[in-house]
């Protein structure tokens, strides 16, 4: 790491070069760990009396620091204001619609492992169809549609006509699925779907290793590389994340792990950011899960209090991406997180392929905890005094579609 | 007060309220009613602009006021295009906010595409209501493709910055042959308030009003500092100068 370096701006014009020159890929890791641990508490004192919302490396590093846990009610109030001003009263809700559950990958916390043996169900467009209806009924017409590895099945053609087929019924749809090229994202793009959401799961190259040993996933540059695709397909909406509670093999007790990830997650958002200025670069914080087959002891789980530092540090350097939290986390957290800088969340969700309409008694990809209806957690948002918003985009903004 | 006239209708308020951001549809439109506004804009990203039980759309009465969709969110020329068409097809409304905002943090608006949007829909036959920077040349350029207003901002969206662009504001108001609408940035009635009293038409508050802890009382707010600048700027206030000017007059015994 160069000391030297100007940390406020990125000359670099690829996100690897970026992470490696500020020492967040390799050996530098140590030395950010050492940093945090000195950081004192008038550093603290004087990053939350900066401007809130824009963002700088050496300011977030302040407040995601060990020492900033004593002022988590201060950076709460200052993230709800920022929260407030920029996105009103108001919650996004959104419901993931799972397509297929078999898999190419090894990845060592996911229910969908390749090797895990259990009967795997793929959703043909009609039974996708069919799941959707049970969705759109429930009042979203914001759709994410999910798909593990399964490139034979659920190909771009599968996607397109789907999306086309979806566009009547909803607003906004959007994917979380396996790595594709710029071109297959451009052919999704112009079916109607608008938006990408894709973990780099974990930005310490040696963590990713141990957790993905194989598959096409394996390749971690290869990952880093893949939300550049999406700004270069032009898609609006650019979803990050990095799985929290995957522990460091080289420091299996480093406390720090979930701090340099956000530190990464946030050089990354801001390169994407800059470099793709027409998209909206949002953030997920997906903390493991359960899931079947996977045993819970080799992972390093995030404690609340560190999730909820993790979204404030991070709302007050990026006071206008989308946050976003899914039913994984439980409803007494949900319920809090709404106003501590979540703007979408999902509601209602299931995680196996087929679960909606009960056609298919599958596998889920991990636990979810967060039980209530959709109903139910529109109640929620509006007995805080927060309108839950079905739906923030139109199918009108799109060309109309051949034939 | 004088009307406000935007493509020969007239209207008595000039203050516009945006609908975003409010924590119900009922305070939304509670806030509206203390507004005395008469022109009401909805994101058509938000409503289901062609169904009458929208939640956000029943609560505002169309007979009381104007609703002006606004085509928030487009990128291009094209989706604004697209989505004003598909907006008049289902409502029969020929007025448009005319937002392109391709960045999608700052939300500032794309001169080139909002110029070839405007003249497109002018042409045909929509009422334009264009949402720019403030920037006097482009005021003139839409004007000579003839949209119906111009509304330059006072500051970044949602911001509360106050008149940031009050130089460039001044020419456009100056030059301009339509009426003027302060758009974005308001954060407090007396920006609103300098706006008025700098010769703007009218004003469009969103944030300032639906983020503040009582809504109501905030579009009241707004309301009597609307007026009382538009009142101040037809009383031809007296010009500001650095040194004092004594109301008495030391000299005003001197007969010749």
């Amino acid at each position: 790491m160069n000391k030297m370096a100007d940390t406020k701006r990125h000359t670099s014009t690829n996100i690897k070069t970026i992470l490696t020159d500020r020492g967040l890929d390799g050996c530098g890791r140590d030395i950010w760990t050492k940093r945090l641990e000195e950081i004192k508490t008038a550093e603290v004192e004087w990053a939350l009396s900066r401007k809130p919302g824009y963002y700088v490396l050496d300011r977030l590093l302040l407040l995601i620091s060990p020492a900033a846990e004593n002022y988590l009610e201060q950076m709460a109030q200052l993230a709800h204001q920022v929260t407030l001003r920029r996105f009103g009263r108001t919650v996004r809700l959104y419901a993931p619609l799972y397509l297929s559950n078999f898999c190419v990958n090894d990845c060592v916390y996911c229910g969908f492992n390749r090797t895990h043996d259990f009967p795997r169900i793929r959703l043909t467009i009609e039974q996708a169809l069919a799941e959707a209806d049970v969705i759109a009924k429930e009042g979203f017409k914001d759709l994410l549609l999910v798909s593990s590895e399964d490139r034979d099945f659920i190909t771009v053609d599968y996607l397109t006509e789907l999306a086309s087929k979806l566009r009547e019924k909803f607003s906004s749809i959007s994917v979380e699925i396996y790595q594709m090229t710029t071109e297959e994202y451009a052919k999704l793009f112009a079916a109607g779907i608008e938006g990408i959401t894709l973990y780099q799961e974990t930005y310490d190259r040696d963590t990713y290793r141990k957790y993905h040993p194989a598959g096409p996933k394996a390749d971690y540059d290869y990952r880093l590389s893949a939300p550049d695709s999406f700004g270069q397909a032009r898609m609006r909406e650019i979803g990050i994340g990095a799985l929290l509670g995957l522990s460091d093999p080289l420091r299996p007790r480093s406390e720090a792990s979930w701090r340099l990830e956000t530190l990464a997650l946030a050089e990354h958002a801001y390169y994407l950011m800059k470099r793709y200025w027409q998209s909206r670069v949002s953030f997920s914080f997906p903390r493991l899960r359960p899931a079947k087959d996977v045993n819970p002891s080799q992972f390093a789980l995030l404690s609340d209090k560190n999730l909820v530092q993790m979204i404030l540090a991070l709302r007050l350097c990026f006071a206008d991406a989308g946050f976003t939290i899914s039913t994984r986390e439980p409803a007494y957290l949900r319920d809090h997180l709404v106003t501590l800088g979540i703007t979408r969340m999902s509601a209602g969700s299931k995680t196996n392929p087929g679960g909606y309409s009960g056609h298919g008694s599958s596998v889920e990809q991990f636990e979810i905890d967060d039980n209530r209806t959709p109903a139910q957690i529109a109640a929620m948002l509006k007995s805080q005094g927060l309108e839950p918003v079905w739906k923030d985009w139109d199918s009108g903004f799109l060309p109309a579609l051949p034939g | 007060m004088d009307e406000l006239i935007i493509a020969d209708r007239k209207f008595r308020s000039r203050l516009f309220i945006g609908t975003g951001k409010f924590s119900s549809s009922q305070t939304m439109a509670e806030a509206i009613e203390a507004a005395g506004a008469e022109i009401v804009t909805v994101a058509l990203r938000r409503v289901d602009i062609a169904n009458q039980n929208d939640d956000m759309l029943s609560a505002i009465d169309r007979s009381k006021y104007l609703l002006l969709p606004n085509t928030s969110g487009a990128r291009t020329a094209d989706e604004a295009v697209r989505l004003s068409r598909m907006a008049r097809a289902a409502t029969g409304i020929n007025w448009v906010k005319l937002e392109v905002t391709p960045d999608p943090y700052y939300l500032l608006p794309d001169p080139v595409e909002t110029l070839k949007a405007a003249e497109i829909l002018v042409k045909e036959g929509f009422v334009v209501l264009p949402y720019i920077n403030a920037d006097p040349i482009l005021s003139k350029r839409l004007q000579d493709v003839g949209t119906a207003t111009v509304m330059p901002l006072a500051s970044p969206i949602g911001s509360n910055q106050g008149l940031k662009t009050r130089a460039a504001i001044e020419i456009i108001i100056e030059q301009a042959n339509v009426p003027v609408v302060v758009d974005a940035g308001l954060g407090l009635p007396s920006h609103a308030a300098e706006a008025m009293e700098m010769g703007a038409d009218a004003v469009l508050v969103n944030t300032a009003i639906a983020t503040a802890n009582d809504p109501v009382k905030m579009a009241m707010g707004f309301k009597l500092a609307v007026e009382a600048g538009r009142i101040a700027y037809l009383s031809g206030a007296s010009a500001e100068s650095k040194k004092a000017s004594p109301s008495s007059p030391l000299t005003g015994f001197l007969r010749n």
